[in-house]
Order: C-alpha cells, then sequence, then structure tokens
C-alpha cells in the first residue's frame, strides 16, 4: 500500500514537472518502485527484469535521447482535453476489468486448476529442474518462448535500421555522386 | 576529474559482481528465479555503466559493435538450432528428451541451451540498440 502511494505521487509528479531530466529520474524511481512490488508479490524474476531494464536501460536510453533534444518540454500545441477524456474512458474500462479477476491467490482460481498442478506433479521427473517456472517456459512452453526470442530479435532489428538507416542512405549515396563527377 | 575518480573506482568494483550476478542467474535459473532474459538485461546494463563511465570508445573496444550485432540472429539461430537438432535426434521440434539418452538429462542440456541463446539475443539487441544510439549525437 505504501509502495503504491508512493508510485501514484511520483507519476503526479511526472505529470506536473516540465524538465525532462527531472521526469527521467522519477520514472527510473517509478521503476524500482515497480521491481519492489514485484518482491511483494514473490515474483523476483520479473523484479529482476523490471529492474535492469525499467531502472537501468530505459533510463540510460532516455538520458541519450535528452542529450539529442532540448531538457524542457514545450507547451502543447493542441488542447488536452480529447486526450483527457481517452485516458478517463481507457481507466475505466480497464478497472471495471478488474471487477470480474478471481479474488487473489484463492486455490479455486482457474491458474490453479488447470495444466498448473500437471507441471507441479510432472516437472521434476520428466526435466530434472527443480524451478517449475524455468521448466515451463523453456520446455513445456518452448515454442512461446523461441516466439519470444524472435519478438526481440525483430524488434531489436527494426529500431537498429531505423536509427542506423539515413546514416547508410548517405554512405551510398556520396559513391554515386563521386562516379557521377 | 576528482569526481570521476570515484566513479571509475566504484565502477570497476561494481562490474565484476554484475557480470557474476548475471551469470549466475543464467547458470542458475534451473534452481533458483531467473533465466536468459534477465541475464541478458543484466550484462547488457553492465555494458552500458562502462560505457557511461568510461566512454563509448572503450566500451566498444570491449564489446565490439559488429558482434554485439551478430549477436542478435545469433541467439535466435542457437534457440531454433537446438529444435531443429532434437529433429534430427528423431523427436519433436524443440522435444529435448532426445537430446541426451536419458530423457531428463536432456531437458536439462536443452533448457540450459536455449537460455544461453535468449541470453545471447536480449544482450546483443540491447548493446547494438545503445551504440547506435549513443553514436547518433556526434
Amino acid at each position: 500500500m505504501v509502495l503504491l502511494t508512493l508510485m501514484a505521487a511520483i507519476t503526479i509528479g511526472i505529470v506536473r514537472i516540465r524538465n525532462l531530466f527531472g521526469v527521467v529520474v522519477l520514472s527510473a524511481i517509478y521503476s524500482f518502485l515497480m521491481a519492489t512490488v514485484m518482491i511483494v508479490l514473490d515474483a523476483v524474476d520479473v523484479s529482476m527484469t523490471e529492474a535492469a531494464i525499467g531502472a537501468g536501460i530505459s533510463t540510460v536510453l532516455m538520458l541519450g535521447a535528452l542529450h539529442l533534444t532540448k531538457t524542457f518540454e514545450s507547451d502543447p500545441i493542441h488542447s488536452q482535453i480529447p486526450a483527457l477524456l481517452i485516458a478517463i474512458v481507457t481507466a475505466s474500462f480497464l478497472v471495471f476489468g478488474t471487477i470480474d479477476l478471481p479474488p487473489f491467490g484463492e486455490a479455486g482460481n482457474p491458474v490453479h486448476i488447470n495444466v498448473a498442478n500437471y507441471y507441479l506433479e510432472n516437472s521434476i521427473a520428466q526435466t530434472k529442474v527443480p524451478n517449475v517456472v524455468t521448466s515451463v517456459l523453456a520446455s513445456y512452453r518452448g515454442f512461446d518462448t523461441l516466439g519470444e526470442t524472435a519478438v526481440v530479435f525483430t524488434a531489436g532489428i527494426g529500431v537498429l535500421l531505423l536509427l542506423r538507416g539515413r546514416r547508410k542512405a548517405k554512405k551510398d549515396k556520396d559513391p554515386e555522386r563521386q562516379n557521377e563527377a | 576529474m576528482k569526481l570521476d575518480l570515484i566513479l571509475i573506482v566504484s565502477t570497476k568494483f561494481l562490474l565484476p559482481f554484475i557480470l557474476m550476478f548475471a551469470l549466475y542467474v543464467q547458470f542458475h535459473g534451473d534452481f533458483g528465479p531467473g533465466g536468459g532474459f534477465q541475464a541478458g538485461a543484466m550484462i547488457a546494463a553492465m555494458v552500458f555503466l562502462y560505457s557511461i563511465t568510461f566512454g563509448l570508445a572503450a566500451a566498444q573496444k570491449a564489446v565490439p559493435p559488429a558482434i554485439a550485432i551478430k549477436m542478435v540472429p545469433l541467439g535466435v539461430l542457437v534457440f531454433a538450432g537446438v529444435g531443429v537438432y532434437a529433429m534430427f535426434k528423431g523427436g519433436q521440434f524443440l522435444n529435448y528428451s532426445v537430446l541426451l539418452d536419458d530423457g531428463p538429462s536432456g531437458q536439462v542440456i536443452g533448457i540450459l541451451l536455449v537460455e544461453i541463446g535468449v541470453l545471447i539475443t536480449v544482450a546483443g539487441t540491447f548493446i547494438s540498440i545503445f551504440y547506435t544510439f549513443a553514436g547518433r549525437g556526434r
């Protein structure tokens, strides 16, 4: 509860502050709080990912972006009311969706009664791996994880092409010009 | 330069521990939390830290951009290669039980190799994006 209150306070801070450097620092703090929430929920692997990527890598990338642009947010050109409406509608849909969720941690929840028991009972016999999360991710659902790796690959290649495309194009053009001359 | 001294010393002190923890998360993933994705992110974060303290050129000397960019498809190939190898051994795609004569041990090897593939792709992707991004400002 304390963590969630802190996160809400930081979110308000991110919205209000116009200095983008402060926003980057605040979002790093937000990520660390999120990582702590994940530890409270016993999801240590998600927490490690959040701390490394959310707080570490994306902060450095945002600082790199700040280096290329201005540090102060410019005033909005358009009216912000449509955006506010969309945000409120989306948020109310999300809150409405949480009403139907089964109570947290109850034994009869759908997550606990379908395939989970099979994994828990057979994981060690079939894969010799005590950590069921690992055996489910890498073996039982190996296809899924291969797809995730391919997603990381595709996203990385896409971003690299976007970032590098212009420079490569210039290099390609230069020899042509020399040939023409 | 005096402020830099503290940064340099503390970074040098931290780097081996970050790498050690990343490798622990990677190879201990069978027993504790974590796996290839987390370890890859940590290794990338380690290169980031090295780069912001010692400069981009030093980091690119330690981890050349050409290698980082080759790691991106290599990891996917390792992952899919394990699956295809399982097919050659007479099983289904990504069924690691056929990798060794003893089924469960084959699963252990398969999971280990696959996680290494994930690590390579994730670390390579982050490092390459960072290199191209950081190199733009000049």
